[in-house]
């Protein structure tokens, strides 16, 4: 059975507040999503339902196969999860925090002091086994939660927010960490920074009051957008009317914008129809012509501009 | 090993990594001294038994087990432990009991730590030991009420210090009904069978009773019902709220 997560419709309401409404999503063995949205759009609600912390309304989780809410225990066992902040027991040191979950998760012998101090070499977290939890700072305290979550080797892991309040180094490491151990895993990793999403995660979900508005992959969320492809020309203001009047020949532009126009140097938008890959087709024009051009360069999308739009009206442009 | 046992030894743990178990046990042994020397003028009343001590620990248990309890869940929720703890594969059931023996046990080390007075007793005359074993019995056991009314009001609230006034005087209401004062207060207006269940609710009609060197099976019942009855709240407040 290759689909190791399977939620199903999952709903929540609290009180009159629609938390999550009706969210399905499959994960396989080997595939990293990325879950993201605004702040209260449900991720975290969402999360708590999959791993059986939060009882849903409506809808169901299973975890390879096992019903969250019928055999909870079972599921349980199954998943590895680090909560959102990273909670842990303050008063514990890290050692003594891992030898707990070690209990709990029934490792004994041998494969309990490997396993332990795998999990440490992995979350990198030798320097503070013998710290008070409540001591470390949030970098340490997040990847002693993630080492919590990882130490048994789980089929499932879903990890809400791990890079938050890592440095870029450690967020770097833990991303090799995540992709390392998705191989054998199935992984759904939360996050407000889209960077990961484009770093790690092999599909992505994004939601927005509850709802899913996107499922596919971060090209697709990309391509939600109408700059998507778009090509960046800059030229000086003399050669404009010349240039905009060659390019509007070719069949695949929609329409060409002016921006920052200055005594000197004046930059083109030129939008593609329908996402199509326009860089080939305006170059031609602009060698055939021999356009005096200074600068021209595929416009990077970025995601958040995308996550923007999907999730606010603030930007309206889109080609659909 | 056990959920239940796991759960307990980490708790234990951290009683005694902190200040907490320490502050406790001194407070606890001080202040049953201080009631039994001052106030219960234990040496010039000139007799070989541990009355005036025993008949502190309802009043010191009213006051101190809250200060255990109130942190049981009230720190979980608070820190968001409760989400790691309760995503283990361990069951709101097997939290609730493990947290709630490491507590109590806890409180029977601080019982056992009050013994240089049962020596004291034991040399400057013969008391009768039979009654002091069960007057100590009936103090873990009222001490274990008030600790499963505690561990449920404290699931109830993410403030530690709400969670420790509403249990002192949830514990307090329940030495109280048995004062001749109360069920005084309630006669003449209240129904005959209220009146009858606020006076067999008296936690301490029945230790009185262990102070008396009479293990009666009902006492023993009645200290188990409730502690089982508070556990059983505790739970489903720890389901109905753990994510709020």
């Amino acid at each position: 059975m290759a689909n190791f997560i399977v939620l199903d419709n999952l709903r929540k309401s609290f009180g009159n507040i629609v938390a999550v409404n009706g969210i399905s999503m499959t994960v396989d063995k080997g595939d990293i999503l990325g879950f993201i949205g605004p702040n209260g759009s449900g991720k975290s609600t969402t999360m708590k339902m999959a791993t059986g912390f939060l009882t849903p309304d409506m809808g169901t989780s299973h975890i390879c196969g096992i019903s969250m809410n019928k055999h909870p225990k079972e599921a349980k066992k199954l998943i590895g999860y680090l909560p959102e902040g990273a909670p842990a027991y303050g008063e514990m040191t890290t050692i003594g925090f891992l030898n707990f979950i070690a209990d709990v998760r029934r490792l004994s012998g041998k494969e309990r002091s490997l396993k332990i101090s795998k999990a440490i070499d992995r979350a990198q977290i030798k320097h503070v086994l013998n710290q008070q939890i409540d001591t470390l700072s949030k970098g340490f305290k997040r990847r002693v939660g993630l080492s919590q979550a990882i130490m048994h080797e789980p089929k499932v892991l879903i990890l809400d927010e791990p890079t938050d309040g890592l440095d870029p180094n450690q967020k770097h490491h833990v991303r090799q960490l995540i992709t390392e151990i998705s191989r054998d895993t199935a992984v759904i990793v939360s996050t407000h920074i889209l960077e990961e999403v484009d770093a790690v995660c092999s599909g992505v979900i994004l939601i927005n009051k509850g709802n899913v508005v996107l499922n596919g992959s971060a090209k697709d969320l990309r391509s939600k957008l109408a700059n998507h492809n778009a090509v960046n020309i800059k030229l000086r203001p003399e050669n404009l009317e010349n240039c905009k009047r060659l390019l509007l020949t070719l069949s695949s532009i929609s329409k060409i914008e002016v921006h920052e126009e200055t005594q000197h140097n004046v930059n083109l938008k030129v939008l593609p129809k329908e996402n199509m890959i326009i860089i080939t087709d305006v170059a031609k024009v602009i060698a055939d012509n021999k356009l005096p051009i200074s600068d021209i360069s595929v416009d990077q999308v970025r995601l958040d501009d995308a996550f923007r739009k999907l999730t606010t009206n603030e930007i309206g442009i889109s080609n659909e | 090993m056990n959920n239940i046992v796991i759960i307990a030894k980490r708790e234990a743990k951290a009683y005694f990594s902190t200040p907490l178990a320490y502050i406790f046990i001194s407070i606890f042994c001080g202040l049953t001294a201080a009631f039994t020397f001052y106030l219960g003028a234990f040496i010039e009343r000139g007799q070989a038994d541990l009355a005036p001590f025993f008949e502190s620990h309802p009043w010191l248990l009213v006051l101190l087990v809250p200060s255990i309890s109130m942190r049981l869940w009230a720190e979980e929720r608070k820190t968001g432990s409760i989400e790691l703890l309760m995503t283990l594969p361990i069951t709101s059931l097997e939290a609730v009991i493990g947290k709630f023996i490491a507590a109590w046990l806890m409180i029977a080390v601080a019982l056992i730590l009050t013994f240089p007075i049962w020596v004291t007793i034991n040399i400057l005359g013969n008391p009768d030991n039979g009654v002091v074993i069960s007057s100590y019995l009936g103090s873990w056991l009222l001490a274990g009420q008030f600790l499963a009314i505690g561990s449920a009001l404290s699931a109830m609230t993410k403030n530690q210090v709400i969670a420790f006034v509403v249990s002192t005087a949830a514990c307090f209401v329940f030495v109280m009904s048995g004062l001749e004062t109360v069920t005084q207060a309630l006669e003449g207006w209240m129904p005959s069978y209220i009146l009858l269940a606020v006076d067999t609710m008296s936690s301490l009609d029945y230790f009185e009773e262990f102070t008396k060197g009479i293990i009666d099976a009902r006492a023993i019942v009645f200290y188990i019902t409730t502690i089982v009855f508070w556990l059983f709240i505790n739970v489903v407040v720890i389901n109905l709220k753990k994510a709020k």
